[in-house]
């Protein structure tokens, strides 16, 4: 039996800050809506870590999804890009300065339709950036129509059936080489959480299909994004508690209970044991996993691979420590001896 | 000296005719593949290395291996560095190419071939000369291998002695190419030698052409636009390059990775003070660029116009969302993938324009490696001053062929970052609002990501001043009508175009980029040869300057010279000018894929001014089109 020494709950953070310094602008997506909730643990994640809201940067594309970040972080950067390409975005971005936390959001069609290009590419590079895929099956903002990831068989409003097999973007990232991939659900607010913490304290691409039912299009009967049959069909890996880097927490556990996994920055993630030992560092068994709950009907949820060793992109670039962004003219533009030996040699 | 000497002492006995000597043109017809590019080359830095203007164009197939390639070398006293149409001295190397090569050669002209091609019999007007090279390549080394690479090397021993292009300065260029490796500088200038020994025992010098040295090339280096640029970037202190390989804009950023690999690297650290990444394709490259200017650095990405079709959205959000970048399209033939290795100036009216809704960008127009460097520079100041991506429209002919150049001179202004907020900024300003016009010119402040100062909310979706959502008519109205104000702004920014008022001339021309050369060529045609007086407007940016209304105003006609089938400068003034001005616009229009030259420019103008009825039989068709020419 495992027992956690609760932190006492503080008012402020470990930079002073109280909880609303971390909320946005008052949502404009529907009441009920998977997304905000995924919002608002975002918001608890970054209180709880003490992210400095001037470091973050919030990335996302187009669709209901991507209008979430205006409400999250208010006083961090945003930019909402273009659909299905806010991973150059943040690519770019990051390029440029290093030190930034990138937290992406997108949407199962931002994602796994005009953007799936981006999106692979962005996990094999490793990038240092949260990626969450507010995943409902369907694309809200234009009324509806099913998106890559709807199951088959699952029925629109209007009855139509989806005959085409829905794209895994948590298998597809561990194929890709994402180092981080995790599942959750909007409803799950423990569970989300602890994966957004351990994300944020994870150096490299971190990957988080979240199940977040749309209310207004893809709630009903039928649907395999509904709310009532994700909640029924969640299955599971493990228990996740967090204890972060800056907090001396000790967790007792007998062998063979609980995995443990150290992350980047010296955060630790307990997974404690349900009905079998999962172990997230397993790409095989991972991969396994998924494909077996897909073919019950059901979501594996949890953190489905870890790889926390692994060399980011920023890393093998092998940049100055300053960011680039605000390195002075002294130090990007050469001294005129160099002109003048490139003249030289071509003369 | 020895070659050149030789030559000398020979051209009396050469031929009736009067020697030609430093006005001529040579090409070289070889297959792609075959290694003949530094035969070339080192042929092209040899006469330059005489000190006589010289140029080279690279016609090549879009292939690896196998497909007929056409290089161009000319040679100018007077220092046209323009195309030239007509060729005077041909080298033939092809088997597939070498009858019509032969059949479209003007009379006169010169031609040294492989012998058992047997063109010889085909014309009766030209001076051949032919070369057994594969019994010649036996003389050379016994290493199979070896040798076969230096096969093209013998044709520049031939040409050494018939024309008089110093052997020695050849080897220099051998040296210059192949440094470290003396061995294969030993076997190259060993071929040069079998070369040069059998013109001299077995060719009797029957044409007019010589190579003499001169001192035309004082100070000058020689280099590829694309190289040009690359130094530029790096000289402007670009610190993020986001690229997708594409002919013909690969070569600037390779090049600029490796001078950014040399120079650009922390000496104590051994860190890197930039960043380059090879995205999945240029949409995802425009987006890293943008990403990257909207956190601050410097950034850029390379392209041609497939590339450019595809970044048209991102393109789009750069201008509304108000964020720097600097675009390279090196042009090539479209429309869709067109002839993917020859040159155009077809991507004007697209750029300008490029994404949807009232949108339009700043252009830069290069004509020369010098302005790839300094225009180069230019854009990563005009994009971070006017917070947008800035495109610098090179071509395939600049980019990728090898040109004379002044050298470079060190950059004589600082960086400029543009409007980004300071504390003591936000002081003066007092409330931020990212979109806000307080100068009045247009230009917004900015604060950037990781600092400090106040943040805001980047969108390509409506937003007002403050940065904030909207889809309100009065926000939108004001915000792109701000848009409007800061792209009037930018027009005296601008690099300022060079004018020449000649005034006797009733007529003017209006050129950019690489036309330019062919223009200044032509003008001096159009001055000999009809006594027809010009002005000249050699136009370097959109948004154009007011004095181009003014220039127009001057003549009665002028005439708009371009690369392209549709006239697309000359639309895109139409939009600005009055009627009765615009009604003033003619074109001279080349779009043959090779670079434009003179005659093409004379011919049509001295038509459409009436001094000549038709094209004249010099004109002949262009080389592959030809079937019976020469007659």
């Amino acid at each position: 039996m495992a027992t956690v020494t609760a932190p006492v709950k503080k008012k402020t953070n470990r930079l002073g800050l109280e909880l609303p310094a971390y909320r946005g602008g008052k949502t404009t997506l529907c009441a009920g809506c998977g997304h905000n909730a995924i919002s608002e643990r975002i918001i608890d994640a970054c209180f709880a870590m003490g992210i400095e809201p001037d470091r973050v940067v919030k990335l996302s594309g187009i669709g209901c999804s991507s209008k979430s970040p205006a409400y999250f972080l208010g006083s961090s950067h945003g930019f909402n890009a273009v659909h299905g390409r806010m991973p150059s975005v943040g690519t770019g971005a990051l390029l440029a300065n290093h030190k930034l936390v990138a937290v992406g959001v997108s949407g199962d069609g931002d994602t796994g339709a005009i953007g799936i290009g981006q999106f692979v590419h962005l996990m094999r590079r490793n990038l240092p950036i949260i990626y969450i895929v507010e995943d409902n099956g369907c694309y809200g903002l234009t009324k509806g129509q099913f998106s890559p990831t709807a199951d088959v068989g699952s029925t629109l409003k209007t009855g139509v059936v989806n005959d085409l097999p829905p794209i895994d973007t948590c298998a597809l990232a561990v194929q890709l080489g994402a180092t981080f991939v995790a599942r959750s659900f909007s409803g799950d607010k423990k569970q989300l959480t602890a994966i957004l913490k351990a994300a944020l304290g994870h150096r490299g691409t971190a990957m988080i299909d979240v199940l977040s039912p749309c209310v207004t299009f893809n709630d009903h009967e039928g649907s395999t994004k509904s709310y009532a049959y994700v909640k029924s069909h969640d299955d599971p890996l493990e228990e996740l508690d967090f204890v972060p880097f800056f907090e001396d927490i000790s967790i007792d556990y007998e062998p063979g209970t609980m995995r443990e996994v150290t992350l980047h920055d010296g955060s630790r993630l307990y997974l404690r044991k349900l009905d079998h030992m999962y172990d997230p560092t397993d790409k095989m068994q991972a991969l396994r996993v998924l494909h077996e709950t897909h073919g019950r009907g059901e979501f594996a949820t949890g953190l489905i691979y870890v790889e926390p060793a692994a060399d980011d992109f920023l890393t093998t670039l092998n940049l100055v420590d300053e960011p680039l962004a605000s390195l002075p003219e002294s130090r990007v533009r050469p001294p005129k001896a160099v002109l003048e030996e490139i003249m030289a040699g071509l003369g | 000296m020895a070659a050149y000497d030789v030559a000398v002492e020979e051209r009396p006995s050469a031929s009736s005719v009067d020697p030609v000597i430093n006005d001529f043109s040579i090409q070289i017809a070889t297959v792609n593949g075959s290694g003949s590019q530094t035969a070339n080359l080192v042929l092209l830095r040899a006469i330059f290395q005489m000190g006589v203007p010289v140029s080279g164009k690279n016609l090549f197939p879009s292939n690896i291996a196998g497909l007929p390639t056409w290089f161009t070398i000319r040679a100018n006293r007077k220092g046209y560095i323009a195309r030239k149409k007509e060729i005077d001295v041909l080298v033939a190397m092809n088997p597939e190419t070498a009858r019509e090569d032969v059949l479209g050669l003007p009379a006169g002209a010169m031609v040294v071939y492989d012998e058992p091609l047997d063109l010889a019999a085909l014309r009766g007007d030209l001076v051949f000369y032919p070369v057994p090279f594969d019994t010649l390549l036996g003389k050379v080394s016994r290493d199979v291998k070896l040798r076969r690479r230096v096969r093209n090397m013998l044709y520049d021993g031939v040409l050494s002695r018939l024309l008089g292009v110093d052997l020695d300065e050849m080897e220099a260029a051998l040296r210059r190419q192949f440094g470290g490796k003396p061995r294969v500088v030993g076997i190259n200038r060993e071929a040069l030698d079998v070369g040069f020994a059998f013109a001299d025992e077995h060719l009797d010098k029957r044409d007019p052409y010589f190579i003499e040295p001169m001192n035309a090339n004082q100070g000058r280096i020689l280099v590829e636009g694309n190289a040009a640029a690359a130094i530029g970037c790096m000289m402007a202190g670009v610190t993020v390059v986001a690229w997708y390989p594409i002919t013909p804009s690969s070569s600037l950023c390779e090049t600029l990775i490796d001078y950014l690999r040399k120079y650009r690297v922390d000496a104590e650290t051994g860190k890197a003070t930039f960043a380059v990444v090879q995205a999945e394709d240029e949409i995802a490259a425009l987006g890293m660029a943008l990403g990257g200017g909207w956190a601050g650095a410097r950034s850029m990405t390379a392209t041609s116009g497939p590339g450019i079709s595809l970044m048209g959205e991102f393109a789009g959000l750069g201008y509304y969302a108000e964020v720097p970048a600097v675009v390279f399209d090196v042009q090539r033939v479209g429309p869709s993938t067109g002839l993917p290795t020859r040159t155009a100036q077809g991507d004007v009216l697209t750029t300008a324009f490029l994404s949807h809704g009232d949108t339009r960008h700043p252009m830069l127009f290069p004509c020369s490696p010098e302005e790839c460097y300094s225009m180069s520079i230019d854009a990563f100041n005009l994009a971070e001053r006017f917070q947008t991506p800035v495109f610098v429209l090179s071509d395939l002919d600049l980019g990728m062929n090898t040109w004379m150049s002044p050298k470079f001179e060190y950059p004589a202004k600082p960086i400029d970052r543009g409007k980004v907020i300071d504390g003591e900024t936000l002081e003066k300003i007092g409330r931020f609002g990212r979109y806000r016009d307080v100068d009045g010119d247009g230009i917004p402040y900015r604060s950037l990501p990781g600092s400090s100062a106040p943040a805001y909310f980047c969108r390509g979706s409506g937003h007002n001043e403050w940065g904030q959502y909207s889809e309100r008519s009065d926000d939108y109205e004001k915000n792109v009508e701000r848009l409007s104000r800061k792209f009037e702004t930018a027009r005296n920014w601008m690099p300022a175009p060079m004018v020449e008022i000649n005034r006797r001339a009733g007529i003017g021309i209006i050129a950019y980029g690489t036309s330019h050369w062919a223009v200044v060529e032509g003008r001096d045609q159009l001055l000999d040869e009809a006594d027809l007086q010009t002005s000249y407007y050699r136009l370097r940016a959109y948004p154009f300057r007011s004095g181009l209304a003014s220039f127009i105003e001057r003549h009665d006609r002028v005439y708009v010279v371009e690369q392209n089938r549709d006239a697309q400068m000359a639309s895109l003034m139409r939009l600005e000018l009055k009627a009765e001005l615009a009604g003033r616009l003619r074109s001279v229009l080349h779009y043959a894929g090779v670079p434009i030259d003179a005659r093409t420019i004379t011919d049509d103008i001295l038509i459409q001014e009436g001094y000549r009825a038709e094209y004249s039989v010099a004109d002949g068709p262009i080389p592959h089109e030809a079937g019976v020419g020469g007659e």
